[in-house]
Formats: structure tokens, sequence, C-alpha cells
């Protein structure tokens, strides 16, 4: 037997699962220190740069703090949706697809009746949103439960399918008639009935942000009040317990991915009709995979998912800002944000086992 | 629209160089997958290999060593992989997942030095008469040395899983790692030497895209040929020899595609560049459809294996 033993705690802990995230973002700040000395930036002002100057720096925290809700609204939307599946062993990893589709679906129908100035175009360019992201999610879903084929290979695959649409539908379909010949689809801000603005001058409030935090809210009931929330539980602790308690897997699976779908789909919307503007091709930027690495980072609990996701949406800014002060390249952050997820993960291991040290017969 | 512009002959060779990356790839995973492990972190693993295959290569002026390398920087991307998932018992899902993200990451921040950078070329063999048959001598006896490595490496997987006792140790540890520990295998080292063997192979692969296939380097530049090969070993129901068979249906699909779209054909390009990524789906779904209930997958695959439970 080695000297150092893990031994399986008989309950998760509660005190490691607060405090691993906490954890795992300090040894972040400390290896991508390293990594950003490597790269012959002075490490320290790097993280003051990701980290503070976004937030209390007087120069710059006036563009900045709005943007913080302006990017935490998608990543903390669409993480919540995948939180839902990732609970319950059902892998969609294809959210960038479902964002991309989403926001297709409802600039086409704000696009259609443009230039009408109807208060309902916007929520029915909401239903398209989901509804696209919904369907999306659908062929990953249905393809599972029929013919049992894997849905984090089909939902992944179909992100470069619906990167060829969006390509597409840039190029032709939506294209904008008074365009010019340009790429890139009307310019939904300037239309007003369509466009999503920000709700109080100043805080980067806008639609999306309000459907993230009601998102949340929803989560946390339906997770800790609703049997629909302790099947989900059940399913992915233990699927052969929860199809004693009368769990359909094949329901669950199409809920979860649903749910997941039509949030992105949402996100997407929100994101086309306000802080983008217009269906263009290179209109998706990421949010669906790091969507991912928030799921985890607020371990698939609706609050933490809210906190994870101000947090990553403060990396995303501070990784602008250090790009722009420091000339820190843009990969960076990537690399960084995907750092954090290998610490969460490593730490993790805090919260289900108990280390023990020196020799012992293992049981 | 000139079809007749599309040479089968030329069709059928750059076929072989397409799948290249995809049997390398596939082949890593078919063995990690076959320990009881499951990977998604193919893509991070190659992009990774393409950028160190990449930057040795134009540093160094020699294309082997950069294979050589990239191989290495694949496996040590891999041992993160397993360090997390076998010693820290984290899910292998999100491991393999944070594997891609964080290799797109960090190949980006290191290629860019490398951007618009012309890589040495890798030399094609000269296998004397074999290359003058007629037609078959242009169509398969032509190409590097990495093609015909990855061919030797299919027969070498399947002959290892098949008759070694190695092998035997290895499928015993991915159908059953409990019993495999009872009977005194090292479950854990075994899947350690299974990881850096895919981690390896997946680098060799995503070298093989910035040396040879395409060969520049851009961000991102695998797009999505990890993910591809991820598809191909469940097309393949873990069997090495129907990787190949996968791998030059890809292959094949997407230089079909390529050449179509050169030749002019009245569809959409958009349409045809996502055509491999569907045909994959479309595959997938009749292969699951088919193994539905029939036990082909390792039992042990995706399980985390900690000795004491």
């Amino acid at each position: 037997m080695s000297v150092i033993r893990l031994e399986r705690r008989a309950a998760p802990s509660r005190f490691w699962s607060v405090a691993t995230p906490i954890l795992a973002v300090a040894l972040t700040m400390i290896a991508g220190g390293v990594m950003f000395a490597l790269l012959g930036k002075d490490p320290v002002a790097a993280i003051r740069t990701i980290f503070w100057d976004p937030l209390f720096n007087t120069q710059f925290a006036a563009y900045s703090r709005p943007q913080l809700l302006v990017k935490a609204g998608p990543l903390i939307l669409i993480a919540i949706g995948l939180s839902l599946g990732f609970r319950a062993g059902v892998w969609n990893i294809g959210a960038e697809g479902q964002y991309i589709i989403g926001a297709i679906c409802g600039a086409a129908v704000g696009l259609a009746f443009y230039p009408a100035d109807l208060w309902i175009v916007f929520p029915l360019m909401v239903i398209a949103g989901a509804l696209g992201g919904w369907a999306w999610a659908m062929i990953p879903g249905l393809l599972r439960t029929r013919f049992n084929t894997n849905e984090i290979l089909v939902s992944l695959l179909l992100v470069y399918v619906a990167e060829q649409i969006l390509a597409s539908m840039a190029l032709g379909l939506l294209r904008n008639p008074e365009g010019g010949g340009f790429p890139g689809s009307r310019n939904l801000q300037q239309y007003a009935a369509a466009s999503n603005p920000e709700l109080i001058a100043g805080t980067g409030m806008h639609w999306g942000v309000v459907a993230a935090f009601i998102a949340v809210i929803f989560a946390y009931v339906l997770l800790t009040r609703h049997i629909t929330g302790f099947h989900i539980r059940l399913a992915g602790q233990s699927p052969r317990a929860a199809r004693f308690a009368g769990v359909n897997p094949a329901r669950l699976v199409l809920l979860c991915l649903g749910v997941s779908g039509a949030l992105a789909g949402m996100a997407g919307l929100f994101e086309v009709t306000g802080p983008a503007g217009q269906i263009s091709i290179d209109f998706n930027v990421g949010y669906g995979f790091t969507a991912i690495i928030v799921a985890f980072l607020g371990r698939l609990h609706p609050v933490g998912i809210l906190l994870a996701g101000l947090l990553m949406a403060l990396t995303y800014i501070g990784g602008e800002l250090a790009q722009f002060m420091l000339g820190l390249p843009a990969a960076a952050i990537q690399a960084f944000q995907g750092m954090l997820l290998f610490f969460l993960l490593a730490v993790d291991v805090m919260t289900n086992y108990r280390i023990r040290f020196g020799r012992g017969a293992a049981t | 629209m000139n079809l007749g512009a599309i040479d089968p002959v030329l069709l059928i060779a750059s076929l072989m160089v397409a799948a290249t990356p995809i049997i390398l790839a596939a082949l890593g995973e078919l063995v990690v997958e076959k320990s009881g492990l499951l990977n998604l972190g193919v893509e991070g693993m190659m992009i990774t290999g393409a950028i160190c295959g990449f930057a040795v290569a134009v540093e160094t002026g020699s294309p082997v060593l950069g294979f050589v390398l990239a191989a290495m920087g694949g496996a040590a991307l891999a041992l993160i992989f397993a360090l997390l998932t076998q010693y820290l018992l984290s899910n292998q899902v999100a491991t393999g997942l944070a594997l891609t993200l964080f290799g797109l990451g960090i190949s980006a921040m290191i290629g860019q030095a490398y951007r618009g950078v012309k890589p040495p070329a890798t030399a094609k063999l000269n296998l004397g008469p074999l290359g003058d048959i007629p037609v078959l001598g242009r169509m398969v006896f032509s190409h590097d040395w990495v093609v015909y490595f990855a061919l030797v490496l299919v027969a070498g997987v399947w002959a290892f899983l098949k008759y070694t006792r190695g092998g035997l140790i290895l499928r015993a540890v991915g159908e059953n790692h409990d019993a495999a520990h009872a009977l005194g295998y090292k479950v854990v080292r075994i899947r350690l030497a299974a990881i850096a063997f895919g981690g390896a192979c997946a680098g060799m692969g995503g070298a093989y895209v910035s040396l040879v296939r395409v060969p520049q380097w851009t961000d991102g530049m695998t797009a999505g040929a990890g993910w591809i090969a991820l598809a191909i070993v469940v097309f393949a129901s873990w069997r090495a020899g129907r990787v190949l068979l996968g791998a030059y249906l890809f292959g094949g699909i997407s230089v079909l595609q390529l050449n179509l779209q050169a030749a002019g054909v009245p569809v959409p390009v958009e349409i045809l560049s996502m055509s491999p990524f569907v045909v994959t789906i479309i595959v997938l779904v009749f292969i699951s459809a088919r193994q539905k209930g029939a036990a082909v997958a390792p039992a042990a695959l995706g399980r985390i294996f900690h000795a004491s439970s």
C-alpha cells in the first residue's frame, strides 16, 4: 500500500464542496501566474488586471462593470440547463450549436416582421429562439432514446453542422438586403420591436440577464422542491435505483436535453438581439463551451453556477483588458479557463474522499 | 460544373492522406477505451500535437523529430488526464472536456509565433518498383512514411489485442477492473500506459494535419477531427480493423466534398462542408441501433476504479 491513501467518505463533505471551487481558483491564479511569467509578463500585474481592474480600476471599471452581466448572462443561462443534464448523467456538450440555431431561428422571426413595429415581435422571437435550441437538442435526444446513439458525440458533431448553417444564413437567406452585399443580417439593435436593449442604463442588464436569474431560481426550486428534480439527482447517482423508483429514463434524457437546448437557444437569441446585434459568420464566441466549465465550477448547483458565471465573465473581461494593457495573447485566457477546470476536478477529490497518510490496511 | 476534373486515382491517394490523422487518433483512443476509459480529450491532444510537431519541425528542420515531439506532447497532455482520473478519481467525461478546452487554448498560445510559417516538407517515400506500377503506384505507393506507419500501427494494435498476453490483460482491465485487480494486475499502471499511448497517437495525428495535410498553422486547425476519431471508435465497434474502414469512409467523404466544391457542383458550399459531420452522425445512428442490447463496448468503460471500494 502506498503512503497516501484515499478513503471514501460516507457522504460528500459539505465543507469541501464549498471550499474546492475557491481552492481551485486560487491554484489557477498561481499556475496561471507561472504561465504568464513564462510568456514574459509580470504575473502579479496580469492577475490583477484580470481579476481586479475590471471591477475597481477607476479608469476601466465604468466600462467593464456592465460588461460583467452582459457576459455572465448567457454563460449562466446555458450552464443552468447543462447542469440538469450533467446531474442526471446526460451529457449535452453541444450547447454551442443550440445557441447558434436559437439565434438564427429567433432572428429569422424578427426579420420576417421587419419593419412592423408590434410589441409581440420580441416575445415571439424569444419563443422561436427557445424552440430552435430545443429542436436542435432533440436530435441527439431522440437518437439516444430511439437508437441508443451516444449523445455526447452527436450533440458535439452538430456544433460543426450549426456553424455551417450560420455561415449559410449570414451569407444568404438572412443577409441584409440593404447591406451592400456584405455578409451579416440587418442590425436588430436598430429595429426597436426586435431589439434587446440595456434595461437599466450603466448596468449591462438586458432581458437575457433577467432570464438567467429566473432560470437560477427555477432550477433551484426544481432541484430542491420538485419530484422531477429528485428524479434527475437520483438518475445521476444510481440509475438502477431510479428505474425502481419509476423514473422513465428516456423521458428524463429528452427533458434534460430539451431544457438545456431551449435555454441555450434563448441565450443565443438574447445575444443576437442585444450585445451582438446581428447574425454574422463569427457570431458564436464559445459561450456554449465555456458554460460547461461554469456548470462544473458552480458544482452543478444553481447558486454556485450564478457565482461561477460571474467569475468566468470576469476572466473574459479581464482577459480582454490584459490583452489590451499587457499584450497578453487572447488564447492565454482560454488556456487559463481550461486550467481552472483541471484544478477544480483535481481538488474535487477532497469532497468525496478523505486523504490518509501513512501505511495502513486498505479495506 | 466540371466533374471530369476529378481524377479517381488522385481521389483515392488523397483519401489515404485525409484518413491518416483520423486513423492514428482513433487507434489511440481505441486502446484507451479497451482499457475501460473514455478520454474525450482527443481533439485537445491532437491540436497540442499539431502545434508541438509544427514548432519542433520548423525550429529543427526535421519533420521526423516534429512527429516524435508531437507524440510526446500529446502523451504529456494525456498524462494530465491520467493523473486526474486515475489518482484523483475525477469524472472522465468532464476531465476529457477540460483537456480539449485547455489544449485548444495552449496550442493557440504557442502557435502565435508560427502563423504564416511554412514547415519543412515531409518527403514521399521512394518505394522503388512499387511506385512504378501503373495506377496503383500513384494511388497507394506514393505517400510519406506516416501513412504507412499508421497502417502498420493498425495491424500492430489488432495483433496486440488479439494475440498477446498484454492485450488480454488490457482487455481484462477494460471489461472488469475489480476482477483484474483481484487477479493482481496493476489496473492503474496498465491504464496509465494506455492513456499515454492514446495521447501519443493523437499527437502524431495532429502533427500530420499541421505538417502534411494543410501544411501551416492556424488556431483550432484540427477542426473536429478528434471528435470524428471518437465517433469512429464507436463505428468500429472497438475493433482495430474497422477503424481503418471508418477512417477511409470519413476521409473519402471529406476529400470528395472538397473535390465537388472545386468542381463547382451546384450544391451550396455549406452543405458540402457539413457533409462529413452529417454522414458521421448518420453512420453512428445505424451502428448504435444495431449494437443495441449487444455488449460490444468494454464493460467497465467510463466507470471509476478505486481499489478500496
